[in-house]
């Protein structure tokens, strides 16, 4: 078990048993809980040594008896994996780049299915996140306060009744809580819907980015909504507003494909099959490109136009083409040309491997 | 296309400037572009830090009628007793230094936190059952403190007796990690 597998498979156990509540619109559910130990200085500005204590310590204490619903946790420290095994578990979402980069004395703790992830020595002490398939909001928030009560069980945390839990950064504090919600909005962007839509979820304390891409720009139409405000609410409360907002953006991204079917089927059909067939038949693909054709083919899958091939490729692909999966799967460091091929190459592989089961 | 600087890599990056009207564009391979000094989209791009720390340095004076304070009256340093991290670098960095900091620097957070949080300065979500327990404790241990002191005031001894046995037990409460409250 262990690094190899966390590392040699794009899609993680949880991803797998299909696309999940409201499926064709949201692809994964997050919740992230940033937390302290009292008495230890935060990480950025720790000594090597009093990080080392702590990622030591903390570490044993949670490893003393598992939390009964996620069963034993694997650890990882940053210090023992390759650069490019680290880039792999960021391409995966299970630890963020600060961690992979930055952090000293940084692990992470990752449970079989790899819907839990513990990082240590990240920004905070503890940066717990727990993953779902599909829209469940709810699920999460159970998990991640279950999970949160496990560890308080076990370490004394930095919390204060007028700010909450205080965290290195002042955007942080009082829940340590960041809800995010993975949706592919592919017709709201094709109509040029969304960018009406977004200035009013950012006054709601909300935030939209690309999951992908960079700056304005976004790659394969995924968008991340989360909530940017953790003082001042519950969590309850910002679950809610935030599950208000996504199930606005489901309604209305429905009502823009059967629109879309309605009034420009023909189009939408070349659009998906242009895609289908560059996807199955390209030599060289570059990362903007296969991230745009992804789209519409998944696009296509939900509408029905294309049938068996499993949803999922998307979020498979989209991981599987990034430069660190690439290059482990290629065993060796790549050129940025390597990669377009190499990508194509996985693409095809992938896409008639579909087709044919 | 081939790198214009290096004729060895793909050029990936386009570049147009336009300077005094003068029309320059360039293609390079992002090596070559980052050598230049070239700016590439994502690779340093401002991050919340570095937002933050601007707001946090934005001490605007709110009062009205335009009196602006001078320069002579900006408060003393604050400066965190347990991580010596002080307000200044605070604010240039935009992180605390550990979990003291917030008490340290308790006076000047509010307008910090209202913009970070949309006007709002308190929690109002989870309060962990050990933390939050001991926290109701220390709360109470500080309450009978008072009366005691109190009650020692006006020679009361043995009603202050009485609290001081109170709070040891509420000490050995926390020490024994029963914050359960």
């Amino acid at each position: 078990m262990s690094l190899q597998r966390f590392i040699s498979e794009a899609i993680s156990p949880w991803m797998k048993k299909g696309p999940g509540p409201e499926g064709d619109i949201v692809l994964s559910t997050r919740i992230r809980l940033a937390r302290n130990l009292e008495n230890y200085p935060f990480p950025i500005v720790a000594s090597e040594e009093s990080a080392n204590t702590m990622l030591h310590y903390t570490s044993k204490e949670l490893a003393k008896d598992p939390y009964q619903y996620v069963g034993n946790l694997e650890v990882l420290k940053m210090d023992d994996i390759s650069s490019n095994e680290k880039r792999v578990l960021v391409e995966k979402h299970l630890i963020s780049p600060h961690l992979a980069e930055k952090a000293q004395h940084g692990a992470v703790m990752l449970s079989e299915d790899e819907s839990v992830s513990i990082m240590l020595n990240e920004e905070d002490h503890i940066r717990l996140q727990c993953l779902f398939r599909g829209f469940q909001l709810n699920e999460s928030l159970v998990l991640s306060n279950g999970l949160d009560d496990w560890i308080e069980e076990k370490v004394t945390y930095a919390f204060d009744e007028k700010r909450g839990f205080l965290t290195s950064c002042p955007t942080n504090v009082g829940t340590g809580m960041r809800a995010s919600v993975m949706m592919h909005l592919p017709a709201l962007v094709m109509t040029q819907q969304l960018n009406r839509i977004l200035p009013a979820i950012n006054q709601l304390g909300l935030v939209v980015r690309g999951i992908y891409g960079e700056g304005s720009e976004t790659l394969g139409n995924l968008f991340q909504i989360s909530n940017q405000m953790t003082l001042g609410k519950s969590e309850e409360d910002i679950v809610e507003d935030l599950r208000g907002v996504v199930m606005q953006l489901i309604q209305q991204e429905r009502y823009a494909r059967e629109e879309l079917i309605r009034t420009s089927k023909i189009q939408i059909e070349d659009k998906v099959f242009r895609s289908f067939g560059l996807l199955t038949n390209s030599r060289v693909m570059e990362s903007k490109e296969a991230a745009k054709r992804l789209s519409d083919v998944r696009l296509g899958i939900d509408l029905d136009l294309i049938q068996g091939i499993s949803g999922n490729i998307l979020n498979e692909l989209m991981i599987l083409t990034q430069p660190g999966f690439l290059q482990q799967y290629a065993g060796k460091g790549l050129t940025p040309d390597e990669r377009d091929v190499r990508r194509a190459a996985l693409i095809r592989e992938r896409m008639n491997l579909e087709r044919e089961e | 296309m081939l790198c214009e600087e290096c004729h060895q890599r793909q050029a990936t990056l386009h570049f147009t400037k336009i300077i005094n009207g003068k029309k320059e564009e360039m293609h390079l391979c992002e090596e070559c572009a980052r050598d230049k000094g070239e700016h590439i989209p994502g690779s340093n791009s401002y991050s919340i830090h570095d937002l933050l720390s601007g707001l946090l340095n934005f001490e605007q004076p709110m009062g009205n009628g335009g009196s602006h304070p001078s320069r002579a009256s900006v408060p003393k340093q604050l400066v965190c007793d347990s991580c010596g991290l002080s307000y200044e670098r605070f604010a240039k960095t935009g992180r605390f230094g550990c979990s003291h900091c917030y008490k340290a620097f308790d006076p000047k957070l509010d307008p910090i936190f209202k913009r970070v949080h949309s006007g709002n300065v308190r929690h109002a979500g989870k309060v962990p059952k050990r933390a939050g327990g001991r926290m109701q404790i220390q709360n109470q241990i500080d309450k009978l403190r008072k009366q005691m002191q109190q009650h020692i005031e006006q020679e009361e001894f043995e009603e202050a007796a009485k609290l001081r046995d109170q709070i040891h037990d509420l000490n050995e409460n926390i020490r024994d990690g029963k914050g359960d409250a």
